[in-house]
């Protein structure tokens, strides 16, 4: 499915690294099964033509872990970013995350990535491999001797079903050509539940919501939530993990976090893509988004760097409180 | 754990009334915290004030609720009295029982329990408060003033006249502004010279008072009182302590040809160039666009004329660090350019020109020598249309002109009418007009002077088009009052071009971190109350840089722009408001949003070294409040992702204390 | 015995300047308003942090109301801009949760204006006691 292969990019990461342009990289190294990709710190080219791994589920956005290593290094840091990720490191400089200088970036294409879930449901559990061959992917699991031949297409992940753009908006070099943005429907979901009334919508979200069990996977793969210290670890700020008196950010800690990277959030999925109880979280993200696009005109975080984000920023002439919900598609 | 001691007023009947203060006070005994709880007719009384110091010595209180009247009514009050009990002012809280609860609830029972309830959030707030320091600071005493006309000119004579320092800082080669432009001044008629020159002569000779001409202002660093500047003083290639501005050089420099800039081009100056007569400092300035021994080397013939030797063709820019305790912006207005109003054919015709052009060619030192006459052939012109409103109340036309009225065309048009019927009784003079706005001390009079006595042809209505044909300028107007069109045969088309901030203003706001509007005006702290100060403390504002004005309101903004300095330069010590944002640097993330949301430019950053956990260290970008500048609105609190900002005195936990004691 | 007839709980953030102000002037001028409604002072309506309307629902409040100064007149010049856009984008997604739109509001109210500020109680308080008791931000999880 991808057009870049593992090899070319072992190969550049390889060059860098021997040249001494970077002292690391960071890519994706195997996990448990072939699915489970797990991002990886290679500090010798041994390393990388060991473990490196590049497949159609390395969908983890590095962007957030320069913050942690691009301080550690001694020289610069490789970082691979596809076109999705480049707006959260953008993103990510513009909050003056980390140090540019300090980076490495090699924008590499990107066809979209799979959703294991979704390649679950068509093979069921007790998958033992996975691998690519051409347009489909071929899984062996425990139940079959024989690989089941899937369609690529058909497992692809939301974010990349209605990918937002293949433009690299940062890169030091780029591996294929420069990619467009592009004109997606990424807000027809956020459409839907708007046009649904108060009883539907709070139906839909009880529904998603009460599966969440609280392991805070969506906040520490999101690249807009890199606090130094999160507002739910910490014990004054009223809405911490542990305290005993009250289940208020139990409930509304989704609102919280939404609401924290509201104006920040690139979109890049990532919180959708780790949660293990699939709940569809970057739905309150783009409500946001298109909130923000309708309200004070189409802003895109992470397009550029320096650029202020909307709820930072105001005109005289926005809209009230209460204008907002005349906007909506019901309210009646 | 805190000691708080709870005193419920009965406010006479005004809280008694409606409120069962017994059971407030007893009700408030058993709350965390509190150690004693009693209440007493007037809490603010000698005898109430008595009652709480002695509660504070006999129970050892570290903290006080005042169940009363509203905080904005007695808060002072009982923080005074903390204050003589030896506890710090702010650990008093007060909840609001009569205004806000006794007064508009008319059932006892209803009413006992929302003071018991207040009551609650109080305590739970209290019991969160810290002990608050307010900071100090020293102020340098000396004022920086930019911009040196009119309003620069009398902010810095009244500043100095109490005792201070100022300096003054002109982008031009003199002061004078554009006052020093005009000719004559309304309702008056005084000659603008007249009064003005005197003034600069006094700022020249003011021992306190600095002029730093053909000068810049590059950055500012530092806040209210401790302001550090930077002046870029451009090299004028003379040396100003020795120019005795004989003018000599002026005279014998062979590049002639130079458009005159005081004289809106209409006439030439010589490449070392004085301004004009009265210009302060009087000191020659070479342009270097146009000197030829600058450009080439070929010449140096001021030099050798030049008795006193001032001539330095190797001058450099210069570079001055001064501190500052205050500084004011005037930095004034410019008409706008007429290049987008091709209907009124300025580009095409020299006979068509702005009002400020007309006042040079009306003024005795002008161009024509105060001959009232046609820039194309000299000639003297027989019938003149002013049109009005050129550029300004432009609702439609927002890329060529400005929404706002510029307030002073109105009166210098009638101005310019009256002195051409008054000087040239041939003359025709119609003036087109949207309205006619004459809200000042004689204005109005002055108007209808202009109309009755001396005959101007008012007409309600717009010019369309004005058409160059021969030596006449066809003018295509509506009288909207007679409903027809008007065809005017006119000499002279004089334009009331709209009048907009100096484009110095923008990145001077910047650099000063002080708010403008979408005009670039500068915004007053507050629009009717604090009109002469900017948002930014120790920024303020003087003349046309926030609005348009005419010179009396520009006199009295300076000089009112002028005592809030010198009240500020007498203080030897700034005292702040504690209730201050702050910072966490363990929890900052160095984002920049509070920086980006804080109206006063109170945050900045550092770069700050951590210990780690695993005994390495890293450096962090970390917000820094400074609390002299910090007035403690807390945008700053809600725009921090992680918490680390905190407003004191109002904490994310009293409030949230509050908001758990009000919904139990 | 009466009925214990429902009385909403109201939580009403007023800014130092101008809303609070506005409030005492009520009382001045004896505006009755339900008591129903508690006031929290802040120096801003930008001190409002979403997170404190949030726990008030949490915490059984039936409607909050955060009232600050008209725009172009705030104390701090520009406070009541952010909370406008604050406020607009989290009222939108609580009722993108379906949570009742009516239990939040945002009311500016000058200094002058007690007479508003009592009109604006009573009106808010009897929409919000035509809702009924805030159950939905307390049953959004583990309720099935």
């Amino acid at each position: 499915m991808q057009k870049i292969t593992r090899d070319q990019l072992v190969s550049k990461a390889s060059e860098l690294l021997s040249n001494g342009t970077v002292c690391c990289v960071l890519g994706w190294g195997m996990g448990e099964f072939d699915y489970d990709v797990t991002p990886t710190v290679f500090n010798t080219v041994e390393e990388l033509n060991n473990g490196f791994v590049f497949n159609d589920f390395c969908g983890a956005n590095f962007s957030k872990y320069l913050v942690s290593k691009a301080a550690k290094c001694d020289g610069k840091i490789l970082v691979l970013l596809k076109p999705c990720d480049t707006y959260s490191f953008n993103q990510l400089l513009t909050e003056h995350r980390f140090d540019r200088e300090k980076v490495y970036v090699v924008g590499i294409p990107c066809e979209g990535m799979a959703d294991v879930s979704k390649v679950k449901a068509i093979c069921g559990e007790g998958i033992l491999a996975i691998s690519s061959n051409g347009d489909n992917i071929n899984v062996t699991t425990l139940y079959d001797e024989n690989p089941i031949v899937i369609n690529a297409a058909d497992v692809l992940a939301e974010r990349c079903v209605n990918c937002k753009s293949k433009k690299h908006v940062a890169y030091d070099e780029l591996l294929g050509d420069e990619g467009e943005v592009i004109e997606s429907n990424r807000f027809d979901e956020v459409a839907r539940l708007e046009a649904m009334s108060a009883d539907e919508r709070f139906a839909f979200w009880q529904n998603e919501l009460s599966r969440c069990i609280r392991c805070n996977a969506c906040r520490d793969a999101c690249p807009a939530c890199t606090c130094e210290k999160c507002v739910f670890d910490n014990p004054n700020s009223g809405v911490e993990n542990k305290s005993p008196a009250n289940s208020f950010e139990e409930k509304l800690f989704h609102i919280i976090r939404a609401y924290h990277v509201a104006g920040r959030c690139t979109d890049c999925g990532e919180c959708s893509r780790v949660c293990p109880q699939n709940i569809p979280l970057h739905l309150l993200n783009r409500k946001f988004i298109k909130d923000i696009n309708e309200f004070y005109g189409d802003y895109q975080a992470g397009e550029e760097v320096g650029m202020r984000a909307p709820l930072v920023n105001y005109t005289t002439e926005d809209l009230e409180p209460g204008e907002v919900f005349d906007r909506g598609a019901d309210n009646a | 754990m805190q000691r708080v001691g709870v005193f419920v007023c009965w406010c006479g009947s005004n809280i008694a009334g409606t409120v069962d203060v017994e059971a407030v006070s007893e009700a408030l005994k058993s709350e965390p915290g509190v150690v004693f709880s009693t209440n007493y007719q007037y809490m603010c009384s000698q005898a109430g004030q008595d009652m709480i110091k002695d509660a504070v010595k006999e129970h050892n209180l570290t903290g006080i609720v005042v169940c009363s009247c509203s905080p904005r009514m007695h808060e002072a009050t009982f923080r005074k009295t903390a204050a003589a009990a030896g506890l710090n002012p702010y650990m008093v809280e007060i909840a609001n029982i009569r205004e806000q609860c006794s007064w508009v609830h008319k059932d006892v029972l209803t009413g006992t329990e929302k003071a018991i309830i207040l009551g609650k959030a109080a305590v739970a707030k209290v019991n969160l408060n810290t002990p608050l320091i307010p900071g100090e600071s020293p102020v340098t005493k000396r004022a920086l003033v930019i911009g040196g006309g009119i309003a620069g000119i009398q902010t810095a004579l009244d500043i100095a006249d109490a005792g201070f320092e100022v300096d003054i800082v002109e982008k031009k080669p003199t002061i004078g502004g554009k006052m020093a432009q005009l000719d004559k001044t309304f309702p008056t008629l005084d000659c603008a010279a007249c009064i003005l020159t005197p003034k600069m002569v006094d700022v020249a000779q003011n021992e306190k008072i600095r002029i730093f001409s053909y000068s810049e202002v590059t950055e500012v660093q530092g806040f209210v009182g401790n302001f550090d500047v930077t002046i870029k003083k451009n090299a004028r290639y003379v040396k100003e302590e020795i120019c005795t501005g004989c003018g000599a050089c002026v005279e014998k420099c062979p590049m002639k040809k130079i458009p005159n800039e005081f004289n809106l081009g209409m006439d030439n100056r010589s490449a070392i160039y004085i301004p004009f007569a009265q210009a302060v400092p009087k000191v020659a300035t070479i342009d270097p666009n146009a000197c030829n021994m600058l450009k080439n080397g070929k010449c140096g013939v001021c030099s050798k004329v030049c008795a006193a030797g001032a001539i330095d063709y190797t001058q450099k820019d210069e570079y001055i660090n001064e501190k500052y305790g205050a500084i004011v912006v005037a930095t004034g207005f410019n008409p706008i350019s007429m290049d987008k109003f091709d209907e009124f054919a300025y580009n095409q015709s020299k006979d068509v020109i702005t009002s400020l052009e007309f006042e040079r060619l009306t003024n005795a030192a002008g161009p024509s020598a105060g001959k009232l006459v046609r820039p194309s052939d000299g000639k003297h012109p027989h019938t003149i249309v002013f049109v009005q409103c050129v550029g300004s109340r432009c609702e439609s036309c927002a890329e060529k002109g400005k929404e706002y009225c510029s307030k002073i065309c109105c009166m210098y048009t009638a101005k310019h009418a009256m002195l051409t019927r008054d000087k040239y009784p041939d003359t025709e003079v119609y003036v087109f007009y949207i309205d006619v706005r004459t809200p000042g001390k004689n204005f109005d009079e002055f108007y209808r002077r202009a109309v009755e006595e001396y005959g101007v042809k008012y007409v309600k209505g717009m010019v369309g088009k004005v058409t160059p044909e021969g030596d006449k300028l066809k003018v295509q107007a509506s009288d909207l009052i007679a409903n027809k069109q008007l065809h005017i045969d006119a000499d002279l088309v004089v334009l009331a071009a709209a009048i907009e901030p100096d484009k110095s203003a923008r990145p001077l706001a910047t650099m000063l971190t002080a708010s403008m509007d979408t005009n670039d005006f500068f915004t007053e702290a507050h629009p009717k109350l604090r009109p002469v100060e900017s948002p930014t403390a120790g920024v303020f504002l003087s003349g046309a840089c926030q609005g348009p004005k005419d010179i009396p309101e520009t006199v009295s903004q300076a000089g009112a722009a002028a005592s809030k300095v010198i009240g500020l330069l007498a203080k030897d010590k700034l005292t702040g408001n504690p209730c201050v944002a702050n910072s966490n640097e363990l929890m900052c993330n160095g984002c920049s949003s509070c920086a980006n949301v804080c109206p006063y430019g109170a945050i900045s950053y550092e770069d700050k070294e951590f210990r780690m956990p695993d005994r390495t260290t890293k450096v962090r970008r970390v917000a820094v409040v400074n609390p002299a500048v910090c007035q403690g609105c807390g945008a700053c609190t809600v725009a921090c992702p992680s918490g680390a900002m905190d407003l004191k005195g109002f904490a994310n936990s009293q409030i949230m204390a509050e908001v758990d004691a009000i919904c139990k | 015995m009466q009925v214990n007839e429902y009385k909403p709980l109201i939580v009403a953030f007023c800014c130092n300047w101008c809303s609070y102000a506005g409030a005492d002037l009520a009382g001045n001028n004896r505006l009755a308003y339900p008591a129903d409604v508690k006031i929290i002072r802040v120096p801003c309506s930008c001190r409002v942090n979403p997170m404190f309307i949030l726990r008030a629902f949490q915490r059984g409040a039936d409607g909050v109301i955060i009232c600050g100064c008209h725009p172009g007149d705030c104390h701090y010049t520009s406070g009541n801009y952010y909370t406008r856009r604050r406020m607009a984008a989290l009222f939108s997604m609580l009722d993108y949760l379906g949570i009742e739109k009516e239990r939040t509001r945002v009311e500016w109210v000058s200094a002058a204006e007690g007479a508003k500020f009592a009109a604006t109680m009573n009106d808010f308080a009897k929409t919000v006691a035509s809702l009924g008791e805030n159950k939905r931000l307390e049953d959004l999880r583990c309720k099935k």
